[in-house]
Formats: C-alpha cells, sequence, structure tokens
C-alpha cells in the first residue's frame, strides 16, 4: 500500500474518568509526548462507549478510533470494563463483515499510573492508522467538511 | 438560544508558551452561541474567577467552557464559581488544553490547532448540557479500619475520639503489627513496646471500638456514606469471650515446632499460641496447619486443659456483615522476600539476617532474651556488617525501584545499640547514601559515626560467602577509596526492601481503589489530598500509601481519621447527579439494563400511559434509583431501543463532541 506522507489521521480517544483520562493527563504531567492527531473525550467509564459513537466517528471521517478504560479487575465500577470487552469483540465481528480493517478500532487497558503506556499506545495506534491511509469505506461523504 | 461563554486559561506559560490562547479565544468566538470569548492569565485565581462570574451576570450565560488544566483538577472549582453567578453548575465543561495538549506539544501550530478543536468539542457538548440538581444520601455513622498496626490503631482511636464507633479488622490474632516486633524507635531510642502496647489496650477499652482480629474484609459492596463490608472473621478454634489468655494450653500443647512469625521464624511457638504476651485481645488461637487434633483427629490436650472451657475445634469460619459510611486502608508493608539475592547468602547461612530480623534478635522478649547471640552457634558476634538498599532503589526485576525511606535511620539506631551494649564488637555499614531528612534524625546518624565509631563506608557489597570455620567472608568496595575490601565478619544484617502487604491487591480490586505499579495505593492528589483515596469515602493510613516511619505513620493516620470524621460528622452528602435516567415513553421493559447494573440500582414499575387513542395502558418500565446508581453508563448502551441516557454524558453530548473532533 502506498503511504501517504502528509496524510494527518484523525483519532478520536474514549478515555474512562477513573484509569486511562488520568494515565493521559499523568504523559501531560511527565511532558510525554504523543502526536497532536488524538483527541480525547472524557467518558465515565469505557462501558460508556456505545458502539454507536465509534460508527458515528468513522461516518463522520475518523480514521481511527481507541477505547482506553482499566485494566480488568480494576474497574472502578467493578464490572464496566469486561462489558467494553464483549461489545468491542461483537464491534470487530461487525467491522469485519463490513470489511473495515480491524486496526481502525482498537481497545487498550491504561491504568492511572501508566502515563508512559498512554503516550506509547497513541503513538503506536498513530502509526498504524496512518499507514492504514483515510478512512474511505465508512465515511459518509456527505458529512465531509466543505 | 443558548449564551455560551469561553475563558481561555494562559496557567502562567503553562498552557501559553505552546497553545496561542489569544487564537483559541478568537476561533472560539465564532462558534455557534458564543456570546463572548475572553482569555486570561490565571482562571482558576481569584480575579479569574470573577471574570467568569461577572460574565455570566452580565451576558446572561446559559453555558460555560473554561479551556484550561484537566477536569480532575479545577472542574469543581468553576462549577462552585458557576453556581455562586446564579448558574447550575452542570453547565460548565472543561477542555483539558493543558494535561493533553499543550503539555505533551511542542509545536505551536499544531498545538494551537489541537486546542481549538477541543474547545469546539466543549461548547458542543455544552450546548446540550442540562441543569442537574444533586440528590442527598444519608451517611451511615460508623466507621471500618482495616489493619491494626499503628496506623489502624491512631486512626480508630482517634475516630472514636470524636465519638464516632469504628471497627478494626485485623488479619492477625493480635493488633499491633510491625511495630509490635520493633525493639527500640529512632530518633529517641525508646522502647518500641512500651508506647505501643498502652495504645493496644487503649484500643481494646475503648467503648467505640470493636476489634475483629484474625479476620479479613471479603466482600465490598455500595458507596460513600453507605458501605456494606463482609467481615469474614476466620474460625480460631477458641471461644473469645471464653478464653482468659491463661496460656495453660500452650505449656501443654506436644506441637512444640512451629516456626515463630512474631519471632520472624527465629524460634518455634506451640499450635496453639498466643503471637506475645502483651496480645490485644489476649486470646488464643490454634494453627490449623499444625494442630495434631484438627490433622489427625488425635490429641485433644488444650481442650483438657483449658479449665475456661474456650477450646472448639469444630468452629467454622463466621461471615459478618456491617454497614459503614467511611472505610480507611492501613494494611501496612511487609520486607520483601530475599530468595532472589544469592549474592548475600540469606538461604544459605542463619547468621545472615534481615533488620526485622535483628530486632527480634535484640529485643528482650526475643528468641534469646535481648542478649545478641549469632542464630547459628549462639556465640556473641564481634565484627557485624550492615548492608544498605537490599532490593530497594533497584532498577532491575529483582528489586524495587523506589528508597524505602526507613532503612537508613534504622540501621543507624541498630548501630549504635550494639556499639553501646557491646563495645567490643566492630560495626561496618555499606551504603550508597546516607539519608536522613526528619527531625533530629541527621543529629542521630552523626552521633552513630561520630560518637559511637561506626564505620560507614559509601560503596555495595558484591558477594557474601560462609566459610567453613563459621566466619563469613564479606566482599565490599570502598567507594571513596577506591579499593576491595575482605571483611571477616560474625554476622551481616540486610536492610531488605519494605513493600506493600499482599492482601493490599486484591483489597484495591474490592474498594475500586487505585494503586500505583508498585502496589501502594495511590493517593487523590500527591500534594493537595494526600490521605484520601481517588474513591470517595475511602481514606489512607500508614504505610499501605508509600513506605514511612511511625511519626510519619501516626501523622497520616491522625489525619485520614480527621477526613473520615469530617465525613462522619455529616447527616447526608450529596451525591453525583450525573446518573442514568430512562425515558418511559421509549422503555419496553425488556431487563437488559437491569442485568448489567452493577448496583442493583434499576428496578421496574408497571406504570399507566395514555396511549394516542385516549385508552390508558400498563406497561412495564425502568426506574433508576438516583441514590444508587453511580454513573458508569453500562445500562445506556445495553438499552435497545435508547431509553436509558446518561446525565452528564448523554448520547446526544458524546455524539456532538465526536462530531465536533471529526469536523
Amino acid at each position: 500500500m502506498q503511504v501517504n506522507n502528509n496524510f494527518e489521521p484523525v483519532i478520536v480517544a474514549f478515555c474512562c474518568n477513573w484509569c486511562s483520562y488520568a494515565g493521559a493527563d499523568l504523559s501531560g504531567t511527565n511532558r510525554l509526548n504523543y502526536p497532536t492527531n488524538v483527541k480525547i473525550i472524557r467518558v465515565p467509564c469505557s462501558c460508556r462507549v456505545n458502539p454507536m459513537f465509534i460508527l458515528r466517528a468513522f461516518q463522520k471521517g475518523a480514521d481511527g478510533v481507541i477505547i482506553c478504560g482499566c485494566h480488568p479487575g480494576d474497574c472502578h465500577y467493578t464490572s464496566g470494563n469486561y462489558y467494553t470487552r464483549r461489545r468491542i469483540t461483537l464491534l470487530y465481528s461487525m467491522l469485519d463483515f463490513l470489511g473495515i480493517e480491524r486496526n481502525r478500532t482498537r481497545l487498550e487497558w491504561v491504568s492511572a499510573a501508566e502515563g508512559a503506556k498512554f503516550a506509547a499506545t497513541m503513538q503506536q495506534f498513530t502509526e498504524d492508522v496512518r499507514k492504514l491511509g483515510p478512512n474511505r469505506r465508512l465515511e459518509d461523504l456527505r458529512c465531509r467538511k466543505q | 438560544m443558548q449564551r455560551i461563554g469561553v475563558f481561555v486559561c494562559h496557567c502562567g506559560t503553562n498552557i501559553a508558551a505552546t497553545v496561542d490562547v489569544k487564537a483559541v479565544a478568537e476561533a472560539l468566538s465564532h462558534e455557534p452561541g458564543v456570546v463572548i470569548s475572553q482569555d486570561y492569565q490565571y482562571m482558576c485565581s481569584e480575579s479569574g474567577q470573577n471574570l467568569v462570574k461577572d460574565a455570566i451576570k452580565e451576558h446572561k450565560l446559559s453555558g460555560v467552557v473554561i479551556c484550561s488544566c484537566s477536569p480532575r483538577m479545577h472542574e469543581n472549582t468553576f462549577r462552585k464559581a458557576a453556581a455562586s453567578a446564579g448558574l447550575n453548575p452542570y453547565l460548565v465543561e472543561i477542555a483539558n488544553i493543558r494535561e493533553q495538549c499543550s503539555w505533551i506539544h511542542k509545536d505551536i501550530a499544531t498545538a494551537t490547532d489541537k486546542a481549538i478543536i477541543l474547545g469546539k468539542a466543549a461548547v458542543a457538548k455544552v450546548h446540550l448540557n442540562a441543569p442537574l440538581t444533586a440528590g442527598e444520601s444519608p451517611v451511615v455513622k460508623r466507621a471500618l479500619v482495616i489493619g491494626g498496626g499503628i496506623a489502624g490503631i491512631q486512626t480508630a482511636l482517634d475516630i472514636a475520639d470524636a465519638g464516632f464507633d469504628v471497627d478494626i479488622v485485623e488479619k492477625k490474632p493480635t493488633i499491633g503489627g510491625k511495630m509490635a516486633q520493633i525493639d527500640k524507635t529512632f530518633p529517641t531510642l525508646d522502647c518500641s513496646a512500651c508506647i505501643l502496647t498502652p495504645k493496644m489496650v487503649e484500643a481494646s477499652q475503648n467503648e467505640h471500638i470493636t476489634i475483629h482480629s484474625y479476620s479479613e474484609v471479603s466482600d465490598v459492596k455500595g458507596f460513600i456514606g453507605n458501605f456494606t463490608v463482609t467481615i469474614k472473621k476466620k474460625a480460631r478454634y477458641v471461644d473469645e469471650v471464653k478464653c482468659t489468655g491463661c496460656g495453660a494450653c500452650m505449656e501443654k500443647c506436644p506441637m512444640k515446632k512451629v516456626p515463630n512469625e512474631f519471632n520472624e521464624g527465629l524460634n518455634n511457638r506451640t499450635a496453639i499460641y498466643i503471637p506475645f504476651a502483651q496480645a490485644v485481645p489476649k486470646v488464643a488461637a490454634i494453627d490449623p496447619n499444625y494442630c495434631l487434633m484438627l490433622k489427625n483427629g488425635k490429641c485433644g490436650v488444650c481442650s483438657k486443659v483449658c479449665t475456661a472451657g474456650a477450646i472448639d475445634y469444630k468452629q467454622q469460619d463466621k461471615f459478618i456483615e456491617q454497614k459503614y459510611g467511611a472505610i480507611v486502608v492501613a494494611t501496612g508493608y511487609n520486607v520483601i522476600n530475599l530468595d532472589k539475592y544469592d549474592e548475600f547468602a540469606y538461604n544459605q547461612c542463619p547468621d545472615v539476617v534481615t533488620s526485622l530480623e535483628l530486632e527480634r534478635l535484640m529485643n528482650a522478649a526475643g528468641p534469646n532474651g535481648g542478649t545478641l547471640l549469632r542464630p547459628s552457634d549462639k556465640t556473641h558476634p564481634h565484627t557485624i556488617v550492615f548492608v544498605q538498599c537490599v532490593g530497594s532503589r533497584c532498577d532491575d526485576e529483582k528489586g524495587k525501584p523506589y528508597c524505602s525511606k526507613i532503612c537508613c535511620m534504622y540501621t543507624a539506631k541498630h548501630a549504635m545499640l550494639i556499639r553501646e551494649k557491646y563495645p567490643d564488637t566492630e560495626v561496618y555499614v555499606f551504603y550508597i547514601d546516607v539519608r536522613t531528612p526528619g527531625k533530629n534524625f541527621d543529629e542521630f546518624y552523626r552521633r552513630a559515626v561520630e560518637q559511637y565509631n561506626v564505620h560507614y563506608i559509601k560503596g555495595m557489597v558484591g558477594k557474601v560467602t560462609p566459610k567453613a570455620d563459621g566466619k563469613i567472608d564479606v566482599q565490599a568496595s570502598d567507594l571513596l577509596a577506591n579499593e576491595q575490601l575482605h571483611i571477616n565478619a560474625d554476622m551481616v544484617v540486610l536492610a531488605a526492601a519494605i513493600e506493600p502487604d499482599k492482601s493490599a491487591r486484591p483489597l484495591a480490586t474490592m474498594l475500586t481503589t487505585q494503586m500505583d505499579t508498585n502496589d501502594f495505593f495511590t493517593e487523590a492528589h500527591p500534594k493537595l489530598r494526600p490521605v484520601e483515596s481517588a474513591t470517595a469515602g475511602i481514606f489512607l493510613s500508614g504505610a499501605c500509601q508509600g513506605p514511612k516511619d511511625i511519626p510519619e505513620t501516626v501523622a497520616q493516620a491522625s489525619a485520614a481519621a480527621a477526613k473520615a470524621i469530617g465525613l462522619l460528622v455529616k447527616n447526608s452528602i450529596t451525591c453525583n447527579p450525573c446518573v442514568a435516567h430512562s425515558d418511559e415513553l421509549l422503555c419496553n421493559g425488556c431487563s437488559s439494563c437491569e442485568k448489567v447494573c452493577p448496583y442493583g440500582a434499576i428496578t421496574y414499575q408497571d406504570k399507566e400511559f395514555r396511549m394516542p387513542d385516549r385508552t390508558t395502558a400498563i406497561r412495564r418500565v425502568a426506574s433508576v434509583n438516583p441514590a444508587v446508581c453511580q454513573g458508569c453508563g453500562a445500562c445506556t448502551v445495553a438499552c435497545p431501543s435508547g431509553a436509558m441516557d446518561l446525565n452528564g454524558f448523554s448520547n446526544s453530548q458524546i455524539m456532538a463532541e465526536v462530531d465536533a473532533i471529526c469536523k
């Protein structure tokens, strides 16, 4: 596949308030760099992320979506991240069926202490999405910016 | 029409250095509904807050967006400011342009673009914010302290002093913890037991304190002000009420070869035991791993000699359920396992001991009655080598990356006590750095060097080799003299790193609190909220939060107690209004939401509805108990008809943020 060097992917990150959002804050406090492509949306728990939100992001032109939650067993709401894991697994099979590259969506566990992991994950994910190129299959052209 | 105010903070140069704040304010001023867009040096300062308040009044704002630091930092500050200006506090949104923008990016142009997009997302969200009113939920006026060491005891005493009931749960048969094992304390060299045991007695006699010894927390449910905790009272095979603590059973018990944990395994105890003479409660317990009666069904000597008839071989684990308003964690620390440190020959040579073992060897109630003798041949040691930082400040996988903090001081104490009592004994201390910050700490260390002639040598010990003649060869480097040393020692004492107790990790999961990578509990804010966990109603006391000496532990214990009392004196607390609610017209009563709710906050009711053809129909619809709902949002995704939504993080709000970011 041809890699477009000027392509800057749009990446939406859903972060749970208790672990991953704090992890993202920690990577800021420690001045750990990751690409500006990543924009974070705060949700109370990763289980608040409706698969519809992910599809909506793709429809609106996002090139990658990453969901970050507490590590299994550490959920602030005891079991929310288990629901997330199942729902994203189901979403994967739907995306596979539609022929959407699986690497555009990722689920990652980042604790409040893992600022370094957050930055590294975001760097890696941005590079992976950059290699995949723009999201053309799911983007609704009617939603495209004029 | 919405009237939204946008306020962009410079945060000194924290934001302004990498984000063009004026450009952000300018770009956001063109967003729909934005009537005022300003920037200011420090939004969180008094004058910054006044700027927001004045704008709310002057422009009759219906929503506020603050582009500043993380909402975890100042969301409450700005909510309060909005409320004082007459705007519902939940109509304030924060765009995080410091931790998640200016601090991580270096290029001004792209960072400014990102800040504008984050600001736009917040504006899009605040358009859909609804005014929310916080409900109230009652506070149970009882506290739970987990761990009965000095931290737990001090916390419990302070809470009880304020007139509230406290339960201490301790997993060992007695409270007292590590401090009970210690001989003397630095820097005053007073007797540890003499200052601890009166506190233990005070705790046991206080009418407000209940001690659950030999017990563990097995389940925690609920939330701040209203926790339901299940405590497992392990079977001790002795009736706590009947046992008088006379010790007759211990004299007659035939199983005498059980390693004594209280003396760090340096001598033996019996299968039925009271850990030490001043134990509280002074009630025996039977160790089921060694008791002949419990293992083989043959013996029963203790029940024959017990005049109180307290022995009960059929006792089972008991579970008690109790409600609490606040929980204080005081699970303490342990010394790390030294199995991986072959170079120090800890497992090969009995004369290589940890500092805690030395503490017992020198204690008057210890295995040698207070005379310092080598564990191997019970002779008096003439040369003792102390090794600092065993497993502390260590980058490899074997050890811990942090400084254990207490080792420098207790080693100075040990060295001083040995030189005082046995002036013919030479003491060497190998160190990387000597760290003595603290009141009278450096004076104490200098006394060890100058007055007691302890040989402090900067350098690490490379290898400890036990020799055939019973001596120990210690090979070390002297960094200042730049030479290799061999010391012919009689004893080697290792200042082993300390780590959080193993029970802390499963407990953190039960309490849904966070831990750092070393399994120490994480405080809500490292500087400003050091004794609270991020989970409301859970407080931290002592070494479970990080290595601490006794004065610091006691200070933190009292601080945690003060925070817990601050909660318990309230009759009710305001609850988070960001909870789920169901649209009864959309709900079809399928129970999907009820099944995923971790708190059981969703119930079903039959309600009458007026149908379009003017008939009434009774339908089963979900309703959420706002006092129980914690606002995770699991139900909102499970709901097939889109009837469930979450206040503050509604479907439309998150969609609006997604749209703003993707545009």
